[in-house]
């Protein structure tokens, strides 16, 4: 067992006292700043007009198309970092391996960029 | 067991249940937070523990690519869909009871998936098979201390499992030509700059030399 976790110690401590310091400064502003609470500041003359609709609109589908977008080629980059560590040992077969896999991919790039898809109008 | 041949057992003891507690809390909450964008932000959480329970196993490849591609593009994901999607916050409360026995139904098969899992893992320690299918389902801090588990994955994944590796970048494909196809629409009567054509274009068809008489009037057609 015993995986070597001594360099994430750092990232632990940091991760602690990130929260304890995001902690302190929220329960600073709730103990140290005037609270004077009135009905009236949170009307709608004082805030501005009533809300003409909800503010739970729809997006664009076209965000969701840029972000499955964004996850392939995500994917694709991850499949990359083992090989490139382990290619010294792979030879030639782990080269045209990826290759192919990439080719494969660079397929779909190619449909993508010509149907437009990267495009915003 | 495990945890007295570990330099700081009780700081990798208190990770874990640290980490798992959180994890299950969280879980938790994606199911009963409310705003469906909470429960977006309550799996972000979940991922975040996970990866660190991954950590603790020893897996660090796994670990990062959870946090870069499920929280970095998942999560992203869900996102917009969330807010993508017209939801009405009291009818999502409706179909809970309808849907209660299909969700208990999945939950057990995943329950017993777990145990068989945990059977079988007891059982193949105790045979001490030495295959290679099996060499991978050891944990990989187990296998090699000296070897990075990186570099472990990269020396099967190319090679051994080269079908499955291009099975999975078949699937990528797919995925990328039918979210185009289900989701890009090119709209009509957009104006577009098309400067490869404007580069193209011949000085001829831009400039006309045009002598009129006097009372007339030029054909023009470009």
């Amino acid at each position: 067992m015993a995986p070597d976790l001594g360099p994430y110690l750092a990232i632990a401590v940091f991760l602690v006292v990130a929260g304890m310091i995001s902690l302190l400064m929220v329960m600073a502003s709730f103990v140290l700043a005037p609270r004077a609470p009135d009905p009236e500041k949170n009307s709608a003359y004082e805030c501005g007009f009533a809300a003409f609709s909800d503010a739970r609109s729809k997006f664009d589908v076209r965000f969701y198309l840029v972000a499955i977008l964004f996850i392939i080629f995500d994917l694709e980059v991850a499949f990359l970092f083992p090989w490139a560590v382990a290619l010294g040992g792979l030879g030639v077969f782990g080269l045209v391996s990826m290759l192919v896999f990439l080719g494969v991919l660079t397929v779909g790039f190619i449909y993508e960029w010509k149907s437009g898809a990267l495009e915003w109008e | 067991m495990e945890l007295f041949a570990n330099p700081a057992p009780i700081l990798t003891a208190l990770a874990f249940w640290v980490l798992s507690g959180v994890l299950v809390g969280s879980a938790l909450a994606v199911v009963l937070a409310r705003a469906p964008v909470h429960s977006v932000l309550f799996l972000i959480l979940c991922f975040f523990n996970a990866a660190g329970l991954f950590l603790l196993l020893g897996a660090e490849f796994l670990a990062m690519i959870l946090v870069v591609v499920y929280v970095g593009a998942v999560a992203v994901l869900f996102l917009f869909v969330v807010m993508m999607l017209d939801m009405e916050l009291v009818a999502l409360r409706e179909g809970f009871l309808r849907h209660l026995p299909l969700g208990a139904l999945l939950a057990l098969v995943l329950l017993a998936e777990l145990i068989l899992t945990a059977i079988g893992w007891h059982a193949a320690q105790d045979l001490r098979f030495v295959s290679a299918t099996v060499a991978t389902a050891v944990p990989f801090a187990e296998v090699g201390a000296e070897v990075s588990n990186i570099k472990m994955l990269g020396a099967v994944l190319y090679d051994d499992y080269f079908l499955l590796f291009q099975a999975s970048g078949l699937v990528l494909l797919v995925a990328m030509i039918g979210a185009i196809v289900l989701t890009h629409r090119t709209r009509p009567g957009v104006r577009r700059q098309e400067i490869a054509e404007q580069v193209l274009r011949p000085a001829e068809a831009r400039i006309h030399a045009n002598n009129p008489p006097i009372g007339g009037g030029v054909d023009w057609d470009v």
